[in-house]
């Protein structure tokens, strides 16, 4: 489970955060929304520990997110930005194969655990010896991805993974992570500014305007009983299909 | 203060390492190092002393010649880089010793005594400065005197950077004589020859046993208020060298002391200036020896070619390797600690703006002269551009990139070599190839302090104003840059990694 408590962030004067406080249970997936400065990014960054809170606190599983507790929070922690951030220098193979490597693994098992995870992630295997830039934007999610998974995290933090993509990728690799992360039981925050895709994989939403909580709820809460004008209009700028309708939609970004 | 105390090591590193292959200080026994400045006659004078020492056989002779200028050729002898150099009585008092009472090599020699150096006699000849006009111009404007040039003051003055400083040259000139050249400028004594020539300069400082004198129709004008002191040519030694091979001391003083006269002097300057001749040739034919059949200086460049190749490789490879060695680390540093960074680089890039030649100058009373001390002052100057692209490669990763290796918890020095280091090496790879392609060139300056390379033609072109010698030291450095331009190219493509072109 993590509890954001309060959590206050400024940069300068700014507050990217004001007083935020959710709750994402183990085992779901939280999609953090909005549109880009709402703050949900900052708060991905606050979990992970990458920058610190000017108040409040964070806890992952009890454990508050803190200096001293960063480097054990994070080998429970996978981490996926868009595009995949990948390292352009390293083939799709030693991308992926990076966290094991320093955590020592034999080369025998890093090569098992890559496999397994292309498979996973339905990747051809001959894509590994690739540089990312002689992938897709598709492929390279894919192994950002992977590169997440390789020491088995219980929790994924994922900004914006399929912001890059085209809507024909975009739709299908959101069935595969939907499918991917039920199978996994990883407990999953994902930032977006996609309605359909906090509709899709989401299975508890909050929506954040201006480092404020607007509503927490399921896609079904916002939709039926919207906490404040800004739901329905935030809902409503962007195309939306209910859950269930056939994949391959093409809608709005 | 982590940042400022880890360069000061690399500093100490550096002058420790650069110390052990300097090599500086008391000659090896059996040795006599003849050192020489860089024109003519000097190079006559050290080149006729050193085959006197050969035939006396008492010790071997090792050739140090062409040093870039008076005040290092001294501090290469006081410091024992080198025992014995031709030198000039009016230099030693007003310059070196600054002491104008010093008229004689007598008065000069009690002088030198506490310092653990003596002089010979006067070889013969009084090689004083001058001012030289073209004939022409003379007759034109009536020039006769130093003193007549008051009365133009529109004339094109242009003198070697020793006589437009030293007391005994054109600051006690204009004064004695009540001069005001509207342009005076400084230039390269074997340029101005050329600019004299073609007209583009009117008035020029010379010595007076120069052998260029007749060929160019220059005419000395005269000095009839005495301002140029005696300039006796006398052979400058440490007493330690006398004293161990008294033989040799003896024998040089026989044969130079009062053997030489003016006039005899300007021919041998003008068979190596005017006649191509090579100045080992010359110095055998003063000293009536048979000269070596079958050599020009062409032969004599080409024979050389080969040794000062692989001089000059030596100095680009191991200033640049010394530089990467420290730059790299430096650039790291840098750039993990931004503001102290800063001033580390502004440092470097002190040094940077430092003339290379007054670079190499200030490694003499350091590392004395030869490889050790160009090695120096070569790589402080590669130094930059390597941390300077080193830190700029660093601060531009993107900052996802670094997040992301910090939460797959790699440990700091992995996150460095296999993210940082790679990810900058397309930058660091192009600070080394400045740093190697303009080493190339400034290792040429090595040569004014004894660094050897293809300096050593230049210089010695420069000298004898022979323009196939200078760019027979040019012309290779110029094509070693060009290799060096492209062998990068090449490890371009091994050193960047592939996903990086």
């Amino acid at each position: 489970m993590i509890a954001v408590q309060e959590v206050t962030k400024r940069f300068g004067a700014t507050p990217a955060l004001d007083a935020v406080s959710l709750t994402v249970r183990s085992g779901t997936t939280h999609v953090l929304l909005g549109s880009s400065g709402s703050g949900k990014s900052t708060l991905l960054r606050l979990i992970l520990g990458l920058i610190w809170p000017d108040a409040g606190s964070v806890r992952v599983d009890g454990t508050p997110v803190e200096p001293a507790t960063r480097d054990g929070l994070l080998a429970r922690m996978g981490y996926v930005v868009q595009d995949g951030g990948l390292y352009p220098h390293l083939t799709a193979f030693a991308n992926v194969a990076l966290a094991a490597e320093a955590q020592r693994w034999a080369p025998a098992r890093i090569a098992a655990r890559v496999g397994e995870l292309a498979d996973l992630a339905g990747l051809d295997g001959a894509m590994l010896r690739r540089y990312p830039r002689e992938l897709s934007g598709g492929q390279r999610q894919r192994v950002g991805l992977m590169r997440a998974l390789v020491l088995d995290p219980p929790i994924l933090l994922l900004d914006e993974p399929l912001g890059a993509l085209d809507p024909i990728v975009r739709a299908e690799l959101q069935e595969q992570l939907a499918a991917l992360f039920a199978r996994l039981a990883k407990t999953v925050v994902l930032v977006t500014h996609d309605i359909r895709e906090a509709a899709r994989l989401g299975q508890a939403i909050t929506l954040l305007t201006g480092g404020r909580v607007v509503q927490h709820g399921t896609f079904r809460d916002l939709a039926e009983r919207p906490a404040s004008p800004f739901v329905t209009q935030f809902l409503t700028a962007q195309t939306v299909e209910m859950p269930g309708s056939p994949p391959g939609a093409r809608t709005g970004g | 203060m982590r940042a400022l105390s880890r360069s000061t090591l690399g500093g100490a590193a550096l002058a420790a390492i650069l110390l052990g292959a300097a090599g500086a200080g008391a000659a090896p026994d059996g040795v006599i190092r003849v050192g020489s400045k860089s024109f003519t006659e000097s190079y006559i004078l050290a080149e006729v002393a050193a085959q006197i020492i050969e035939q006396v056989g008492e010790a071997r002779v090792e050739r140090r010649v062409g040093l870039g200028g008076t005040g290092l050729t001294y501090r290469a002898l006081e410091s024992g880089a080198i025992d014995l150099y031709p030198e000039y009585t009016g230099t030693l008092a007003l310059v070196l010793l600054k002491d104008a009472s010093l008229a004689t090599p007598e008065a000069i020699r009690e002088r030198l005594r506490p310092g653990g150096l003596t002089v010979s006699a006067s070889l013969g000849f009084v090689n004083t400065y001058a001012l030289a006009v073209r004939a022409d111009a003379a007759e034109r404007l009536g020039l006769r005197t130093i003193g007549d040039l008051a009365r133009h003051p529109e004339l094109r003055a242009a003198f070697s950077s020793g006589f437009l400083e030293r007391e005994d040259g054109w600051p006690g000139l204009r004064a004695r004589y009540g001069l005001t050249l509207a342009r005076v400028e400084v230039m390269e004594h074997a340029l101005t020859y050329r600019a004299i020539a073609s007209g583009q300069v009117d008035v020029m400082d010379v010595f007076s046993t120069d052998g260029q004198l007749e060929r160019l129709k220059l005419l000395l004008l005269d000095d009839d208020r005495h301002f140029f002191p005696d300039y006796s040519a006398v052979l400058l030694a440490r007493r330690e060298m006398t004293e161990r091979y008294p033989r040799t001391w003896a024998r040089l003083r026989e044969v130079l002391e009062g053997r030489l006269d003016a006039a005899r002097m300007a021919r041998l300057n003008a068979m190596a200036d005017l006649d191509g001749r090579r100045v080992s040739e010359v110095a055998a034919v003063f000293l009536g020896r048979a000269v070596p059949a079958g050599t020009g200086r062409g032969r004599e460049i080409l024979a050389e070619l080969g040794s000062l190749t692989m001089d000059h490789l030596v100095l680009v490879l191991v200033a640049v390797g010394v530089a990467i060695v420290l730059g790299i680390p430096m650039g790291i540093v840098a750039a993990r600690h931004r503001r102290t960074g800063q001033l580390e680089l502004s440092v470097i890039a002190m040094l940077q703006t430092v003339p290379a030649l007054a670079l190499l100058m200030f490694m003499i009373p350091l590392f004395g002269i030869g490889k050790g001390p160009a090695l120096v002052a070569l790589s402080l100057y590669a130094l930059l551009p390597i941390a300077r692209n080193t830190y700029a490669g660093l601060i531009a990763i993107d900052r996802t990139l670094l997040e992301i290796a910090g939460v797959l918890r790699l440990a700091p020095l992995r996150r460095l070599l296999r993210i940082e280091l790679p990810l900058a090496a397309i930058s660091i790879m192009a600070g080394i190839k400045t740093a190697a392609v303009t080493t190339v060139g400034t290792a040429t300056l090595a040569a004014f302090i004894g660094g050897g390379g293809y300096g050593a033609l230049i210089v010695r072109g420069l000298a004898l104003d022979d323009t196939a010698t200078i760019l027979a030291g040019a012309a290779p450095a110029a094509a070693m840059a060009l290799a060096f331009h492209a062998l990068f190219e090449l490890a371009d493509r091994v050193l960047v990694p592939r996903g990086l072109r």
